[in-house]
C-alpha cells in the first residue's frame, strides 16, 4: 500500500513522544518521592 | 493511587481502540488512501490539545482571581500536556502533507497560528523557569498564559476565515463540508481516547507539581 510507512512513521514517532514525556514525568514523581523520604528522615519526629 | 491506575489503564485501552478503529472499521478515503488515516491521529491530538489549553486558560483565570497554588500546578501541568499534544500535530501533520502536496511545510494561517501557539507555550514554560519567588511566578505565568489562549480561537478560525494550504474543515465547516458516517463516528471515537489520555497525563503532572511543592516545604523546614 502506498505511503502506509508514513502512516506507521507518523503514529510511531507520535506515541514515542507520549511515551517520553510519560518516562520523564514518572521518573521525576519517583525521584521526588525520594526526596521527600530523605527530607522527612532529617526532621524531627512529628513534622 | 488505584484511581490513578483505572485511569491511565482506561485511557491506554481507548487509544489502542481509537488506533485499532482507524486503521480497521474506517474506510478508505478514495482520493488520498492510506495515508488520510493519519488524521484520526492528527487531529485528535490537536482537538486534545486544544482542551487542555483551555483547561490551562481557566486555572490560569482561577488563579489570578483566587490565588490558590493548585490552580497554578493546574495551569502549568495543562500547558505542558497541551504543548506535547500540539508537538504531536506539528510533527505528524507534514508527514501527512508531504505524500498529499509535494510539501513538508507551507506558512499559510493554519500552519502559522499553530506554530505560534506552540512557540507561545514554550515561552510560558520558559517564563515560570526565569522567576524564583513562586507567588510572582505563578501570577505572571497566569497572566502569560491568559493571553496566549488568545491563539487558540485564531487557530480554530484560521481555516474558516482564510484559504488555506490546509483542508477546509470537514466538522462544523458549514454547507458542503461534511465526513462519512463511519469515518465520523471513528473521529470522535478518537477525540475522546485522546481526551482522556491527555486527562490522565494532566492528572500525573499534577502530582508531580504538588509533590515539588511538599519538597520546598521539607526543605525549608529542614532548613529552619
Amino acid at each position: 500500500m502506498k505511503n502506509l510507512d508514513s502512516v506507521f512513521a507518523a503514529y510511531l514517532i507520535g506515541w514515542g513522544v507520549f511515551f517520553l514525556f510519560y518516562l520523564t514525568i514518572a521518573k521525576r514523581t519517583s525521584d521526588l518521592r525520594t526526596e521527600i523520604e530523605r527530607l522527612r528522615a532529617l526532621l524531627p519526629r512529628g513534622k | 493511587m488505584a484511581k490513578r491506575i483505572i485511569l491511565g489503564a482506561v485511557a491506554v485501552l481507548l487509544v489502542i481502540a481509537s488506533a485499532y478503529a482507524s486503521f480497521y472499521i474506517a474506510p478508505e478515503e478514495r482520493t488520498m488512501g492510506v495515508i488520510q488515516r493519519i488524521f484520526y491521529f492528527h487531529v485528535g491530538s490537536a482537538w486534545a490539545g486544544m482542551d487542555a489549553f483551555l483547561v490551562c486558560f481557566i486555572a490560569n483565570l482561577l488563579y489570578v482571581w483566587r490565588r490558590q497554588e493548585k490552580y497554578d500546578w493546574l495551569g502549568v501541568s495543562s500547558a505542558e500536556v497541551g504543548l506535547v499534544l500540539t508537538t504531536v500535530v506539528l510533527i505528524t501533520g507534514p508527514i501527512w502533507a508531504h505524500p498529499v502536496w509535494g510539501i513538508w511545510w507551507t506558512w499559510d494561517a493554519r500552519l502559522t497560528s499553530t506554530f505560534v501557539l506552540w512557540l507561545l507555550y514554550v515561552s510560558y514554560l520558559l517564563l515560570r523557569t526565569l522567576v524564583e519567588e513562586q507567588d510572582r511566578r505563578a501570577l505572571l505565568s497566569s497572566l502569560f498564559g491568559i493571553f496566549a489562549f488568545l491563539d487558540v480561537p485564531l487557530v480554530f478560525g484560521a481555516i474558516r476565515w482564510w484559504r488555506t494550504q490546509h483542508p477546509s474543515p470537514v466538522i462544523m465547516g458549514g454547507q458542503g463540508s461534511g465526513l462519512d458516517p463511519t469515518m465520523k463516528k471513528v473521529f470522535f471515537f478518537t477525540v475522546l481516547a485522546m481526551n482522556v489520555f491527555a486527562g490522565f497525563l494532566i492528572v500525573e503532572r499534577y502530582i508531580l507539581e504538588k509533590l515539588k511543592h511538599e519538597v520546598d516545604i521539607l526543605q525549608r523546614e529542614a532548613e529552619a
